[in-house]
Formats: structure tokens, sequence, C-alpha cells
């Protein structure tokens, strides 16, 4: 079985994302083209009206800003405890992703608040836990920028995102404990999905599209980080 | 004298003496909880209703501006250089300065919080549960704080980033605490003060390794 190191090293990762990228850029397309189409010809929620469009934008966001941190997290625990270059890279790299989309949820999470709440802001469990999600993000861009020398940087972004990543369920429970207007889980759940199929076909593919995004972003991200480094090296060596 | 309650009485001897930072803490933990009145009004009824939540504000901030030269100082000066190759580990290095800095600064602030609760106007069943909930949350403080402070420790201006990186992971902290209070208020029992006992457990109990791995790193390159 081929293990994740043999990708870990930076020249065979380069040549099967250059590979692979095209391929994953074509598939986000496909699916955010098809996502968007639905999800404006989606007929009218009898309750919300028009503005539950604004959900096919707003929950993939959530989903991938959440799944980022998980991923970044990974990919510290393997720079921490293999000490890989890679893996430092990546989680580099995820974090000013995940802190886009999950500014991304926040915003089209207000905007679609303002129709429903009657309020841009409403300090809801979720909205505020987004917002801890993402000053915890901005707290590991700023860490990580703060040390100079490139492997302390790495390695002690990977404690915070890791010590975060502890925390993160405990923040959510807590947050969930102070406060909750939102709506509770709606679509997995025991019994199926409460979401009609009109809503659910549109709301998978744009789940399907921002995920590719996601990785389609952090492919690029690294690659050009590799990239950076190597002319980095090269410039070292000429001098 | 063991190597452990050395670090810990050095510690809270720097602390204390002049130049120290626990005076200080607690002369901006009074300071904050002063400003809050001028800016949200004087109107007690709403002062009292907001005192658990103020309090345990100013209690945070106070204990973060003392923080950041909890591992910087000794790093600086060379001195912790030398206690790594002592004896002692490195986690129970962590955990004797982060108790340090809860007997100078956690502690101080709990036992002068009901005399800011009087300022509030906090009606007399809530200052229990306010001194409690100090007493029990501020050494999650502490602990989160020192892994903030090991990672941060050979950063020039590590006070700037230092809060931003652990206020967020303070919420739950902040949001048992104040809940205790508002709890008593109200007559209820919200089970908060077990959640806020068991956040501060777990933060006590893990802290120091993380700040050990983190003093370990900036020691190394």
């Amino acid at each position: 079985m081929a293990s994740i190191f043999e990708f870990a090293n930076p020249k065979r990762f380069m040549n099967l994302s250059g590979a692979i990228l095209p391929w994953l850029s074509i598939v986000c397309v496909l699916c955010l083209a098809a996502g968007l189409y639905l999800g404006f010809t989606a007929p009218p929620d009898y309750q919300q009206g028009e503005t539950v469009k604004i959900m096919f934008i707003h929950v993939p966001a959530a989903w991938v800003a959440m799944m980022c941190y998980g991923l970044m997290a990974i990919a510290s625990l393997l720079g921490l405890v293999n000490r890989h270059p890679l893996a430092d890279v990546a989680a580099k790299t995820a974090a000013p992703l995940g802190a886009i989309f999950t500014a991304l949820a926040l915003i089209t999470g207000s905007l679609w608040g303002k129709p429903m709440w009657g309020a841009y802001w409403v300090w809801d469990a979720r909205l505020t836990s987004f917002l801890l999600l993402l000053f915890l993000y901005l707290g590991y861009i700023a860490l990580w920028n703060a040390i100079e020398d490139e492997t302390r940087a790495a390695r002690a972004a990977a404690i915070l995102a890791l010590v975060g990543v502890v925390n993160l369920p405990i923040i959510e429970f807590s947050v969930d404990w102070w406060n909750t207007l939102h709506q509770g889980e709606s679509i997995i759940r025991s019994g199926g999905p409460l979401i009609a199929g009109v809503f659910l076909w549109p709301l998978g593919l744009m789940a399907a599209g921002y995920t590719t995004l996601f990785f389609t972003l952090w492919m690029i991200r690294i690659r050009t980080e590799i990239l950076e480094r190597r002319a980095r090296a090269l410039q070292l060596g000429a001098t | 004298m063991n190597p452990f309650s050395a670090i810990l009485f050095r510690d809270m001897r720097l602390a204390t003496r002049a130049g120290g930072s626990a005076a200080l803490a607690l002369a901006f933990f009074a300071a904050v909880a002063t400003l809050v009145p001028l800016g949200v009004g004087s109107d007690l009824k709403l002062l009292s209703r907001i005192a658990g939540g103020v309090l345990w504000i100013a209690a945070v901030l106070a204990a973060l501006l003392s923080l950041d030269r909890l591992f910087q100082s000794d790093f600086e000066d060379g001195s912790l250089d030398i206690i790594a190759l002592s004896p002692l580990s490195l986690e129970s290095l962590s955990f004797a300065k982060l108790f340090a800095h809860w007997l100078v600064t956690g502690l101080p602030l709990t036992l002068l919080s009901p005399l800011l609760g009087v300022l509030f106007g906090l009606p007399g069943e809530g200052y229990v549960p306010l001194m409690a909930s100090l007493a029990i949350g501020t050494p999650a403080v502490s602990a989160i704080g020192a892994i903030g402070a090991a990672l941060t420790l050979s950063i020039r201006r590590g006070g700037l980033i230092l809060p931003f990186i652990v206020l967020p992971l303070l919420a739950p902290a902040v949001i048992f605490g104040a809940g205790v209070v508002l709890a008593a208020l109200d007559g209820l029992s919200n089970g908060a003060i077990w959640l806020l006992g068991a956040f501060s457990l777990v933060t006590v109990l893990l802290a120091p390794f993380a700040a050990a791995a983190a003093v370990r790193l900036n020691l190394a390159g």
C-alpha cells in the first residue's frame, strides 16, 4: 500500500499535483456551474421565500471552513511528529484559505440573517463560534508571520493548531450552551433529511464545488510555496 | 529546596517585588472595571446584571497583561537555557510557572473581586458564585496563557500577538464563569460551575505539555 509519505517528497508531489490539478479544476467549475444553475432556478421556499437560495453559497462555505481546520491540524501533526517540510507547507497554506472560507460563511450568514432575523448580526451560537474560528485562523497566521525562522515558525504554529483543534469542540459546546437561536441539524439526522430534493441537489453540488475549489486552491498554494522555496535556495546557491 | 518549588518561589518573588507585574495586574483589573460604568452608564440595575461578565473579562485581560513575560524574560537573559539543563523537566517548569502566575494574579484578582462587585451593586447572592467562579476558572486562564507565552517567547513584539492567539481559546472560561454568576442572580442552577471546573482541570492538565513543547522548539534552533 502506498503510504502518504511517498507523496511527501516535494518532487513527487509536484508531478502528481501537476497531473491532478487540471482535472480537479474542471470538476470544480462543472459542480459550481451546475449547483449555481440549479440553485437559482430552485423554487422559493414556502417560509423563507427567495432568500433560501443564500443557503447554497452559505452552508458549503461553513463546511469547508471547518474541514480546513481539521486538515490543517492533521498536517500540523504530521509536520510536528514526522518533521516533514511538505506537511508544514500544507498547514501554512491551508490557514489563509480557511480564514477566507470562514469569512465567506460569516458574510453570507449575516446577509441571510437580515431578512430572516431582522438583523445582520445576532449573537447566535453558530455565528459566534464561527467568529471565534476566524480569530483562531488569524492568530495562527499571525504567529506564522511573527517568527522569522521558518522551521521554528512551523512547529510553533503546529502546536497552536493542535491546541486549537482540542479546544474547538469545547468552544463550540460552550457557545452552544450559552445561546442558540439557530435551527438545529436538518440534513444529517436519523429519519432522513428534512430538506426537499429540489434544495438538496443544488446544495450537494455546491458542497462538492466548494470542496474541490478548496483543494484546487490549496494545491496551487502548496505548489507556489514549494517553487518559492526552491527559487530562494537557488538564489542562495548562486551568491 | 527541590527545583520545582525553587522555580515557583523565584517566580513569585520576581512578580511581587519592585517592577513586578502582580500589583500592576491588580490595578489594571480595577481600572478596567472602573471604565465600564463610564462607558455604559451608571444605571445600577444594569450594572448589577453585567457585573459577573465585566469582572470576568477584566480578570482575563489583567491576567493576560502579565503573561507575555512568563517565559520571555528568562529566555532573553539566558536563565531558561540553564533551567533546561537542570533535572527539572520542561513540563514541570511550565507547571511551576503557570502555578506561580496564578498565585500572584488569579488568586489576588479573586480576592479583590467582591470589592468591585460592591461598586457594581452586585446583589448578595452573587458574591460567593463570583469568587468561586474566579477561583475555579482563573487557573484555566493562566494555563492557556502559558501555552501562548511559550509559543511567543522568542518574538520581540510577543506582547501584541499573545492576547490575539489566546483570547479565542479562553471563550469557554468567560462563558461558564459569567454563567455561574448570572445563574445565581436568577436563582437557577445551570451546572456552569461544573463545566467551568472541567474546563479548568483539562487545561491545567494539558497546558504544561503544550507549553513545554513550545519552549523546547524555541530553545532548539
